[in-house]
């Protein structure tokens, strides 16, 4: 059981860091084809609700962890500031026509970097689970 | 050597938080790349569009390549360190995970050939249809996206 949680647990975290990736492409001036797009934001929101729900289900599961642990204490934060920066970062990334590159706001562009950073940070608590 | 595999997927050793770190931060940056190489690359056969092609072939040179180096150097580095890249120890999932990494540089370097050809192309505007190098492409980038799955699948579940 430990196992299959762990896989699809890293396997979400693969989906959304792909989902963040092909945004990363958009923000460096990229043309935002809809279908595209409309990949990413699958990717993102796939990972994003799969890494919190196995992740809640790995730390009931395993005797060595708790939920109110420090370490995953702070990856349910990150999750909902990196999730916050999603949303906004989705609201104003849209499809544009042909292959013209997307004018993105420039609070858009620095809510897309943040969650960039909140990804490594993340990334970061689960290998070092400070604390544990 | 059953040992050594209750070891690693039991318990890890502080040292290795940092190569950890690094592999999976590689892998992570690979698998996305190749991702969108392929939904890029599969959106340009639909459109014709020469952007879309040269974002596709341009993800696997900026981000698959040197995310590659990455995962595969931090793979390196914590097999050195747990003691598993001696020619004795035979472990499935490391064999597993030794195998799709070097199948996949083989696939990722065709594609990244065939790439730099069709780009080069548009580039000097000869034209012609992308969507033969995009369909190969697509398909070689795609075989090594199921062969992580395979490889994510068995450095969770470390086969015996």
């Amino acid at each position: 059981m430990y196992h299959a949680l762990l896989f699809l647990h890293v396997l979400s975290a693969f989906l959304l860091v792909a989902g963040v990736v092909i945004y990363t492409a958009f923000v460096l001036g990229s043309p935002v084809n809809r279908g595209v797009r409309l990949v990413a934001e699958i990717l993102w929101g796939v990972g994003g609700l799969g890494v919190i729900v196995f992740g809640i289900w790995l730390a009931l599961n395993r005797p060595a962890y708790e939920i109110w642990d420090g370490w995953v204490i702070a990856a349910l934060v990150l999750w909902v500031l990196m999730m916050g920066s999603g949303t906004q970062v989705s609201k104003h990334v849209q499809p544009t026509e042909g292959d013209a590159a997307p004018q993105i706001e420039r609070r858009a562009k620095f809510a897309h970097w943040m969650r960039v950073a909140y990804v490594v940070l993340l990334l970061i608590d689960m290998v070092w689970k400070p604390g544990a | 050597m059953s040992a050594v595999t209750t070891l690693a997927s039991a318990t890890r050793d502080s040292s290795w938080d940092l190569p950890l770190f690094v592999h999976i931060l590689g892998a992570m940056v690979l698998v996305g790349a190749l991702t969108l190489s392929a939904v890029a690359l599969i959106a340009a056969w639909r459109s014709g569009s020469a952007s879309l092609t040269k974002l596709g072939f341009m993800s696997l040179f900026y981000g698959a390549l040197p995310g590659y180096v990455v995962m595969r150097a931090g793979a390196q580095w914590i097999a050195h360190k747990e003691g598993l890249d001696n020619d004795g120890v035979d472990l499935s999932w490391i064999n597993i995970g030794f195998s799709v990494s070097d199948m996949g540089f083989l696939l990722l370097i065709v594609s990244l050939v065939i790439g730099g050809i069709a780009v080069r192309r548009i580039n000097r505007g000869e034209g012609g249809s992308p969507s033969t190098s995009a369909r190969i492409a697509t398909g070689l980038i795609s075989l090594f996206l199921i062969a992580c799955l395979v490889a994510v699948w068995a450095m969770t579940t470390k086969p015996a």
